[in-house]
């Protein structure tokens, strides 16, 4: 499904800034995997990420989705294979347009736009019935601007938007962490109810360790741009949060940040 | 009495410069890009109409070229920003600057070209202000008609979206260097029609027509949209209201004029109308909010992630 070979990537280089934010990453994934992402600040998971989606190009290295070399193909003709959620809720959909409008725009990715009506009559009807699924009374509010909508409501849309045309791939870029503690874990089970349904290929950013191990069905830990662990099936299943911590103990030589342990 | 007699030519003359400030609108608002092509480009449309006026062409012809002409301009403003990665702001410069010399091309090198009004039939003309602001009327009505059925298809909702949030637009795979180019297109082809009918209006095409358009323009959408967001926010309300804020724009400029005040210092007038706008929401948020309380969902009140070096 997803293939990516010996990826690198630096930012800044030949400067004192110089970072070398991916250092030789291999993944495969394959169809219907949920692939969680941990490791600390710094570790590489969004340029990861990123690199998938096309922000940038990488300096070496080949990702594949389904057999197709996406690496030269610029963001927008990807997204044809993606679907992607933000770690900022203001990042994934339109503010000044409506509920509706972002909902045709998402419906629409990866065909050729036409000069033909934006949103039609039978679309709404499905939007609305999508929208009463995420049972935060949005189905009414379908000319509604998204602006006026909270970061909650709006990252539970950006999901919706993101798997509204059957992405070949999922990409969650932390897309809870700056939800309210209240939002975040109905964002999250909205997130695990969609993937299975839809049988997504997915790769889910996250900082909370247990998140990671009670999602998906394998587990990667990055490190200084490297992947260090990498878990799945049952031996995911059994993993706890010490263990986990101890693995990357071990992977990273001693340096626990203190945010992975107090998430 | 001098004001009532002055009124009709004011708002045949705000009715073009409001058409005008609907191309604007449509790059500074819709796009999310300051478009300096404007100054240039409301010239070359002058220019090209009187040209193609004084070889017998028909009107009507003349408008449509003025059209393309304009269009031919934001492509290229289009393209030095998105092939080229020139900051926005500056590839519009750059292209004001590049017509500066193509208008006087368009003149054969004179600075200005007469249009005889007798020789010519004129959609609009100074000489019948009744007429004028018909004809204006018409071509504005037909211009919003015409961009709000647009932003409802598929491609007028990228531009949208474009000018909203890009990020977003890409993860759609929406071709957001194409909807630029294509939107700076549309707003240039608008202003040199206006352009066009200004030349018409006034009798001749000068090379310093148009000249801080895009201040008149942005007067116009400030204006306008200080009384258009009250009554309801949506896009054919704020193009209306724009239309109405050019009128405004030239009903306040001949009361000035009539008030004494010699024409050299109205630029100074615009500009700091102009400013007086754009540093309004600004003050407003600096010296007179408290503090917010931070939200949990807000951005900043977030703490990690975020690791793009």
């Amino acid at each position: 499904m997803l293939k990516i070979t010996n990826l690198q990537k630096t930012f800044n280089p030949g400067t004192v800034n110089a970072k070398t934010a991916l250092d030789g990453i291999d993944l495969h994934l394959k169809n219907g995997d949920f692939v969680t992402v941990i490791g600390s600040n710094g570790a590489g998971k969004s340029t990861l990420l990123n690199a998938i989606a096309g922000v940038w190009k990488p300096d070496f290295g080949t990702i594949e989705i389904d057999g197709i070399d996406v690496t030269q193909m610029p963001e927008y003709r990807r997204a044809k294979f993606l679907g992607r959620v933000f770690q900022d809720p203001m990042k994934g959909t339109a503010p000044d347009m409506e509920i509706a409008e972002n909902l045709a725009i998402a419906a629409r990715r990866g065909t050729k736009r036409r000069f033909v009506w934006g949103v039609r009559k039978e679309e709404r009807v499905r939007y609305k019935k999508l929208l009463a699924t995420l049972e935060l009374g949005l189905e009414d509010r379908l000319s509604s601007k998204v602006g006026l909508l909270s970061g909650g409501q709006r990252q539970a849309i950006t999901l919706l938007m993101a798997t509204l045309n059957r992405p070949k791939l999922l990409l969650l870029d932390e897309h809870t962490a700056a939800l309210d503690p209240k939002t975040a874990p109905k964002v999250l089970e909205l997130t695990d109810q969609i993937v299975h349904k839809n049988k997504l290929t997915t790769l889910m950013i996250t900082h909370n360790m247990k998140d990671a191990i009670a999602h998906g069905n394998r587990l990667i830990m990055m490190h200084e741009g490297r992947i260090v662990v990498d878990i799945s099936g049952d031996e995911k299943k059994k993993l706890t949060v010490e263990q986990l911590l101890n693995l990357f103990t071990q992977a990273s030589g001693g340096a626990v940040d203190d945010e992975m342990v107090l998430s | 009495m001098a004001f009532i007699y002055a009124l009709p030519g004011a708002v045949a003359e705000g009715l073009i410069w409001g058409l005008m400030a609907i191309g604007v609108y449509l790059s500074y608002k819709v796009l999310d890009i300051a478009d300096l092509t404007v100054d240039g480009s409301v010239c070359t449309g002058a220019c090209v109409c009187a040209v193609l006026l004084a070889r017998g062409a028909p009107v009507w012809l003349c408008v449509i070229a003025a059209f393309f002409a304009g269009a031919l301009a934001g492509v290229i403003t289009g393209l030095l920003h998105t092939a080229l990665g020139i900051p926005s702001i500056l590839a519009g410069i750059l292209t004001q600057l590049m017509l500066y010399s193509v208008n006087l091309y368009i003149l054969g090198g004179r600075s200005l070209v007469a249009i005889n009004p007798r020789a010519s039939k004129l959609l609009v003309h100074m000489s019948n202000n009744l007429r004028s602001i018909v004809a204006m009327g018409i071509f504005v009505t037909a211009t919003i008609i015409a961009l709000w059925l647009f932003f409802y298809t598929e491609i007028g909702l990228t531009l949208k979206s474009t000018g909203d949030n890009p990020d977003m637009s890409r993860a759609q795979s929406v071709n957001v260097k194409f909807s630029q180019v294509l939107g700076l297109a549309i707003s240039n082809g608008i202003v040199a029609l206006a352009g066009s009918m200004l030349a018409q209006y006034k009798g001749s095409a000068n090379i310093n027509d148009g000249r801080g358009a895009i201040v008149i323009g942005l007067a116009a959408i400030f204006i306008g949209l200080s009384v258009s967001l009250k009554i309801k926010p949506n896009f054919v309300v704020s193009l209306i209201g724009v239309v109405g804020g050019g009128i405004v724009y030239y009903i306040v400029y001949s009361f000035v004029i009539l008030l004494g005040l010699k024409t050299d210092y109205l630029k100074m007038l615009s500009a700091i109308i102009v400013a007086v706008f754009l540093a309004v929401p600004y003050l407003k948020r600096e010296y007179f909010t408290r503090q917010r309380e931070l939200h949990p969902n807000d951005t900043n009140a977030r703490i990690g992630g975020g690791e793009n070096a």
